[in-house]
C-alpha cells in the first residue's frame, strides 16, 4: 500500500518537475528524499513539510508588483482625501469610504501576493494572515486613533471640533469623583466573582452527582446565559423587583419587609445589580467547572473511599485540589467578563442612586450619551484599559506561579 | 408462618435514611435552582397575556388566577386577530428583529471562519513576524478578549462616521466580528489541537493540496467544535447591546436596542414589554434547548487540558 502511494507520487512528482533525478545516486535515495520533501516528520505537534518551490523571476516580479502597487493606489487615496479634507483640495470624495476599498484591495493583494511570492510557503501564510490584518487594523489603528482623542478636548455637540488640550483631561479625571467611584464598584463587582465562584462549584458538584433528568437540569441551568442582558434588564430589574407589583416584591412583603425598594439604598441597589450579573453568568462559570470535574479520573474517588476518606475529605484533599487549574481558568474568563458589565446598569439604574451602582463602561456611556463628551470619555476609556492591563497581567502571572508545582 | 431469617443492620437502615436525606438535598437543591433560573422566562411569557389588572393583582398562574388574553402580542401586532392587519410597531419589530438575524449570523460566520483558518495554522506551523512566534500570536489574538468595548466604541464612533459606516450593518458585523474572533480561536485551537498531525501527513502524501486536505479533511472532523463556536458567537453577538446603541440610530438598529428604548416608555403596561421581551429571547432560548451539547462543549473548551 505504501510502495503504490509513494510510486504514484513519484510520478506526480515528476510531471511536477519538482526535483531533479539526476540530483540523486540511486533509488534508494530518491524515496528517503521524497518521503523527506512531501510528507516529512513531525517535530513536536507541527507539521512539517518541506517543499522545494521554485518562484521564478517574473513570479517575484508580479508579486512584488501587486504589493507596491495596491499600496500606492492606497497611498494616493489617502493624501487625496487628506488634502480635501483640510481643504487644499477641491475636489475628493464625500467621505473615507473609498479609502476603505482601497485599504481592502491592499490587503487581499498582500495575501494573494504571498501565495505568488513565497509559494507553498505563502499558502501556510494565508491562514494568519487575514486574521491579523484584520484584528490589526480594527484595534490597533482605532487605539492609536483613541489615544489623539483622548488628549484633546472634544464636545460632538460644540461647533468647535476637535482640540487638542495636553494633559486637562488627566487633571478633570482626578478631581472627578463619580470616576473613581465607578472605579470602586468595579471592584465590588470583581469581588463578587469569589460568591459566584462558590455557588457555580456547588452546583457543578451536584450536575456531576448520580442524578436523574440530568439533562433538564442541564439545560434549565444554562438558560439564564442564553438571555440577553437587556431583556433580563427588563425582567428581573423592571418588572420582577419592581416596588409595587413585581412578584419578588410581593413575596418580600409576605415575608415581613414591610416597604420593598430594591434600588433606594446605594448597597441594595449595588447588591441587586450584582446578583442579577450573577444570575446571567454563573452557569459560563459552572459548565467549566462541571467539564474540570467530569475530567477527574474516576479511579482517584474510588482509592479515596478505599482508604476511608469522608466525603469533606474526599472534596478538600481530591476534587478541589485537583480542579485549582480549571477553576482559575474560569475565574479568570470571568473577570474579563465582568470588566464588560454594562448593559444591565445602564437599563436598570443607569448609575443611580447616585453613581452608587456605576460601571466604569457604563459611566462613560452616559458621559457620551448625555454630554457628548468624546474626548474626556476616550480619556477615561484608555485609563481603565490601562489599569486593566496591568492587573490582569499581574494576576495572570500571580496564578501561573501559584498553579506551577512546588518540588 | 415463616420468620424472617435476614434482617438488615442498624448500620444498613442508618446508611439507608442518610442516603434519602442526601437524595432530597441533593434535588432540593436543584429544583430551587432550577426555579431560579426558569420563573423570569415564566413569569415573561405569562406577563405577556395579562391585562391590567391581573399585573396589579399580582395573578401568576394562567387559567387558575386569570383569563390569558393576547394583550401583549397585539400591541406588537402578532396576535391571531391582528396579525393581518398592517401595524407600524410589527413593521418595526420584524426590522430589528431581520437586523440582529442578518447581523449576528453574518458575524459569526466570518469570525468561524476566519478563526478557524488562524486556529488550524497556529497550530500546524511555525510562523515567525518579526520577533513574533507562534505563542505570541496566539497570545496577541486571545488578549482582544480583554479589552474592554468602551475603548473601542468612541473612536469607531468617530471612524466609522468618516467611512460612512454609522449605522449600517457591515459596520456592526465587523465590530462583532472583531469582539468574538479571540472566543472562535480559543474554541478552535483546542478542537485543532485534539486531531493527530498524522492525519495532514497521510492527506498530504495522496496528493491533496494543503488547503485541500484543510477543507476536506480536517474541516469535517473539526466541525463540532466550529458548531460550537458559531453558536457561543451568535448568542454574543445577538444580545450585544453596547456597540448597538452607540454606533446604531435608525436603519441598523438591533433588537436589543429596541428592547432598551421601549423599556423607560412604556410604564405599567407591562404586557407589550413582556412580549417584546419574550420575542427578543425566543430564539436563543430554543436554540439553548436545542443545540446545548454544543453550547457546553465551547465552552468546556479550554477549560480542561
Amino acid at each position: 500500500m505504501i510502495v503504490r502511494l509513494l510510486s504514484t507520487r513519484l510520478l506526480w512528482g515528476f510531471n511536477k518537475k519538482k526535483i531533479r533525478p539526476a540530483r540523486f545516486a540511486g533509488l534508494k535515495y530518491y524515496l528517503l528524499d521524497w518521503v523527506h520533501i512531501i510528507v516529512s516528520s513531525t517535530e513536536g505537534d507541527y507539521l512539517h513539510i518541506v517543499m522545494q518551490d521554485e518562484i521564478s523571476a517574473r513570479r517575484r516580479y508580479l508579486g512584488r508588483t501587486m504589493i507596491w502597487g495596491s499600496a500606492l493606489i492606497l497611498l494616493f487615496f489617502v493624501i487625496v482625501q487628506s488634502l480635501h479634507q483640510v481643504g487644499w483640495l477641491a475636489s475628493g470624495f464625500a467621505t473615507w469610504r473609498p479609502t476603505l476599498y482601497a485599504y481592502l484591495f491592499w490587503a487581499s493583494c498582500l495575501c494573494w501576493a504571498q501565495v505568488i511570492l513565497y509559494g507553498e510557503q505563502g499558502k501556510r501564510r494565508l491562514f494568519i494572515l487575514p486574521a491579523v490584518l484584520f484584528v490589526v487594523s480594527m484595534v490597533i489603528f482605532p487605539l492609536i486613533f483613541a489615544l489623539g482623542i483622548a488628549f484633546s478636548s472634544w464636545n460632538l455637540s460644540s461647533p468647535d471640533g476637535r482640540q487638542f488640550n495636553g494633559f486637562d483631561n488627566v487633571i478633570q479625571m482626578w478631581s472627578d469623583p463619580f470616576y473613581w467611584n465607578a472605579l470602586k464598584n468595579m471592584v465590588y463587582y470583581t469581588l463578587a466573582i469569589l460568591v459566584e465562584y462558590i455557588v457555580a462549584f456547588g452546583l457543578a458538584l451536584l450536575l456531576n452527582a448520580q442524578i436523574k433528568a440530568r439533562k433538564f437540569f442541564r439545560v434549565a441551568f444554562l438558560m439564564p446565559l442564553m438571555l440577553s442582558p437587556v431583556a433580563v434588564s427588563w425582567m428581573l430589574g423592571k418588572s420582577m423587583l419592581e416596588a409595587r407589583f413585581g412578584p419578588i416584591s410581593r413575596l418580600a412583603r409576605e415575608l415581613g419587609w414591610d416597604n420593598p425598594s430594591f434600588f433606594g439604598s446605594p448597597e441594595m441597589a449595588r447588591t441587586m445589580i450584582m446578583m442579577m450579573d450573577a444570575w446571567t453568568f454563573i452557569p459560563l462559570m459552572m459548565i467549566m467547572i462541571l467539564a474540570g470535574l467530569q475530567a477527574i479520573p474516576k479511579e482517584l474517588h474510588e482509592a479515596s473511599e478505599v482508604d476511608g476518606a469522608t466525603p469533606w475529605k474526599k472534596f478538600w484533599e481530591i476534587t478541589f485540589p485537583l480542579m485549582l487549574p480549571v477553576s482559575v481558568t474560569a475565574i479568570l474568563i470571568r473577570i474579563i467578563f465582568k470588566l464588560k458589565l454594562a448593559d444591565i446598569i445602564i437599563n436598570v439604574t443607569s448609575g443611580g442612586p447616585g453613581g452608587a451602582t456605576d460601571s466604569v463602561t457604563s459611566f462613560i456611556f452616559r458621559e457620551y450619551r448625555d454630554r457628548s463628551n468624546v474626548g474626556y470619555g476616550t480619556f477615561l476609556a484608555i485609563f481603565y484599559l490601562v489599569i486593566i492591563v496591568i492587573a490582569m497581567t499581574i494576576l495572570i502571572k500571580l496564578s501561573d506561579r501559584w498553579m506551577k508545582p512546588r518540588h | 408462618m415463616s420468620t424472617q431469617i435476614f434482617h438488615d443492620s442498624k448500620a444498613d437502615k442508618a446508611f439507608r435514611a442518610s442516603w434519602m436525606v442526601n437524595r432530597i438535598f441533593i434535588y432540593g437543591i436543584l429544583i430551587i435552582w432550577a426555579i431560579i433560573c426558569l420563573f423570569p422566562i415564566y413569569w415573561t411569557i405569562t406577563t405577556s397575556f395579562k391585562t391590567a389588572p391581573d399585573v396589579m393583582k399580582g395573578n401568576i398562574v394562567p387559567w387558575w388566577d386569570y383569563t390569558p388574553k393576547w394583550l401583549g402580542f397585539k400591541s406588537l401586532g402578532l396576535s391571531p386577530n391582528t396579525i393581518f392587519i398592517e401595524s407600524t410597531v410589527r413593521e418595526e419589530f420584524l426590522k430589528r428583529f431581520w437586523n440582529s438575524t442578518i447581523i449576528a449570523v453574518c458575524s459569526s460566520s466570518i469570525a468561524v471562519m476566519l478563526g478557524s483558518c488562524t486556529a488550524y495554522g497556529l497550530s500546524r506551523f511555525k510562523y515567525r513576524f518579526g520577533f513574533m512566534r507562534n505563542s505570541d500570536i496566539s497570545f496577541f489574538f486571545l488578549s482582544q478578549l480583554i479589552l474592554p468595548p468602551v475603548v473601542l466604541a468612541l473612536p469607531f464612533l468617530v471612524l466609522y462616521k468618516e467611512l460612512a459606516l454609522l449605522d449600517t450593518r457591515i459596520g456592526l458585523i465587523a465590530l462583532y466580528t472583531l469582539t468574538v474572533l479571540p472566543i472562535v480561536i480559543w474554541i478552535m485551537r483546542d478542537q485543532f489541537s485534539s486531531i493527530p498531525v498524522e492525519l495532514e501527513e497521510a492527506a498530504l502524501v495522496d496528493g491533496l493540496s494543503l488547503w485541500k486536505a484543510f477543507v476536506t479533511i480536517i474541516l469535517p472532523i473539526a466541525l463540532p467544535g466550529m458548531v460550537a463556536a458559531f453558536i457561543i458567537s451568535l448568542v454574543l453577538t445577538w444580545n450585544e447591546y453596547f456597540f448597538a446603541a452607540l454606533l446604531t440610530s435608525s436603519h441598523a438598529k438591533t433588537l436589543p436596542v429596541m428592547v432598551a428604548s421601549q423599556t423607560g416608555s412604556q410604564g405599567i403596561s407591562w404586557w407589550s414589554m413582556a412580549a417584546l421581551s419574550f420575542a427578543a429571547i425566543l430564539p436563543l432560548v430554543i436554540i439553548g434547548i436545542i443545540l446545548e451539547k454544543f453550547i457546553i462543549k465551547g465552552m468546556a473548551a479550554g477549560a480542561v487540558k
